[in-house]
């Protein structure tokens, strides 16, 4: 029975210790339109779906626009669909493909197309800028900076290691399939919002923001943001899910607000204290 | 080092998508098993019936506010209850484990994916192009969520008091209780242990204990809850399954107890 198993698994997911040829479908067009062109090409144990492109590229299609830079899984420039999901194509290995069948890559369905597997992801950058810039509280070390504890830091850390690949974007059912880009500025999005929101140092409240203009009741937490992304940010329960709830705190539920409140007085009443103190 | 064309389908409809892999099998267990869950729960409050063995309870009717067991706090069925209207002490308190399950974060993703297909999955196809997701009314009211955790973490005290009492068996003969241990105890255990394990994960616990601060340095202790409550809400997701198996399970012993279908075996 195991050994069937086994068979049925090296069948499927090809031994790539020889050369061996497959077929790759390639989305090949611009904004008017375009369609999947199926190229053969030989590949090697070890190589990923960008190698395979580079190789095809030339090979045979001297003209299949690809961008990408690190080829490291860093710079998040290679971002494309491959088999239907979401993936940076330098980090997804040939081996863990069902080979079997053509391998299918095509541009990130929610941004437009410029030419074959290259998006204009420029919408990101523009829906960046709206967000609230970081805010910091007045200096308070006597070398005239700040200090911040560890345990503070550790968490807007992880936001920290984004690479902007947009595939969290991508795969957000509300920009790929509802197309609200001008309600919901997505998880990549979110993210650097809560990198700022959640930062020890900063001073500025965003969100009044978070529920209007950026959006974030379209969110309806399917974590697809979280399945896709490379750097294994756990965006939805770690970024979005707690300004969801920062966003009750001020709008839906009473008694935190209340509290809220209560808490800013007493801190102003704090800050005002001292300076009263000389007369 | 071929070259051929093939057309591409430009829209795409409800399930089309260009995954290979089973992307159907989550939602379609989600959907099951949600599904079993409602049906089955639904049927054992209605019972009204079997929901006691010795010193047992079963958690659809703990805590039994009124009831004809030994265990109601406020003795029988109250009397400004409508005759023509269904009766069962689990409608009492049923709504609010119920609630807190229907507005959990995790549930959510969960069931808008199996039953409403918003998505069916990542990067599938939807059947509609209307979406306002949780923007406005009825899907808004999911803010309600902490509110319904602050009762389920009252559930849990009633809960690990039915433990307690799970713990102290009577002497049919005398009316003596002294201590003991059966399976059915040590079922009811398992049962707080994995409610407590989702309660205590839960995401909007985890921002009423300390999330909402951006200085945990300020607050030591306050940071020490929330790494616990963190530290549970990573495996959120296996704690809501689980001790939503479980509670399930936990009625059916009782439950199978009382009717004499199941002999609880003492162990102490």
């Amino acid at each position: 029975m195991r050994y069937r198993a086994e068979q049925c698994v090296h069948s499927r997911f090809l031994l790539l210790s020889e050369m061996s040829k497959t077929t790759f479908r390639i989305w090949r067009g611009d904004r008017e339109g375009g369609e999947f062109r199926g190229y053969e090409t030989e590949i090697t144990e070890g190589m990923v779906v960008l190698d395979a492109v580079h190789q095809i590229q030339a090979e045979s299609a001297g003209d299949l626009a690809c961008r990408w830079n690190c080829k490291a899984g860093k710079c998040g420039s290679c971002s494309a669909e491959v088999n239907g999901m979401p993936k940076l194509m330098c980090m997804t290995r040939l081996s863990d493909l069902p080979l079997d069948e053509p391998v299918t890559v095509q541009p990130m369905k929610a941004f437009p197309i410029i030419k074959d597997l290259i998006t204009d992801v420029s919408w990101n950058y523009r829906v960046k800028k709206k967000i609230k810039k970081f805010k910091p509280r007045p200096p308070d070390a006597e070398d005239d900076t700040w200090r911040m504890a560890q345990e503070d830091i550790d968490r807007v850390q992880e936001f920290r290691k984004c690479i902007e690949c947009f595939l969290c974007q991508d795969v957000c059912h509300v920009l790929r399939d509802h197309d609200l880009h001008d309600e919901f500025i997505g998880p990549r999005a979110m993210v650097y919002t809560a990198a700022l929101e959640m930062h020890p140092l900063d001073t500025e409240d965003r969100t009044e923001e978070l529920r209007k203009a950026y959006g974030i009741g379209y969110c309806n937490i399917t974590k697809c943001c979280t399945k896709v992304c490379p750097e294994e940010i756990t965006i939805t329960d770690n970024a979005i899910i707690p300004l969801k709830e920062r966003v009750v705190d001020d709008f839906y539920d009473p008694v935190a607000r209340f509290l809220k409140r209560l808490g800013r007085g007493k801190a102003k009443a704090e800050t005002e204290a001292p300076a009263a103190k000389p007369d | 080092m071929s070259s051929s064309a093939e057309a591409v389908v430009k829209k795409r409809a409800f399930g089309q998508t260009m995954r290979r892999d089973a992307w159907w099998k989550v939602p379609v267990a989600v959907f099951c098993g949600l599904s079993a869950f409602i049906i089955y729960s639904t049927w054992a409050a209605f019972q009204g019936a079997h929901y006691t063995y010795g010193p047992y309870l079963s958690p659809f009717y703990s805590p039994e506010l009124f009831g004809d067991s030994p265990h109601a706090w406020f003795g029988p069925k109250p009397g400004i209850w409508p005759g023509w209207l269904p009766w069962s002490p689990s409608f009492l308190i049923l709504w609010a484990p119920a609630g807190f399950r229907l507005t959990c974060y995790y549930y959510r993703g969960a069931y808008y994916k199996a039953f409403w297909a918003d998505p069916p999955s990542c990067a599938v196809g939807e059947p509609r192009k209307f979406y306002r997701g949780e923007n406005s009314f009825p899907l808004i009211m999911q803010n309600v969520h902490r509110y319904f955790m602050y009762i389920a973490v009252l559930f849990i005290v009633f809960l690990s008091i039915d433990v307690w009492h799970a713990l102290w068996f009577e002497d049919p003969d005398t009316g003596v209780k002294s201590f003991g241990i059966g399976v059915g105890t040590l079922v009811l255990t398992l049962n707080v242990v994995l409610l407590g394990g989702y309660t205590f994960g839960c995401h909007s616990l985890r921002h009423v204990v300390g999330g909402f601060l951006d200085q945990f340095s300020r607050s030591p202790s306050r940071f020490k809850v929330y790494s616990c409550v963190s530290c549970l809400n990573k495996r959120h997701m296996l704690w809501a399954w689980m001790s939503l198996f479980w509670v399930g399970f936990t009625d059916l012993y009782v439950r199978l107890c009382a009717m004499e279908v199941w002999t609880d075996f003492r162990i102490l």
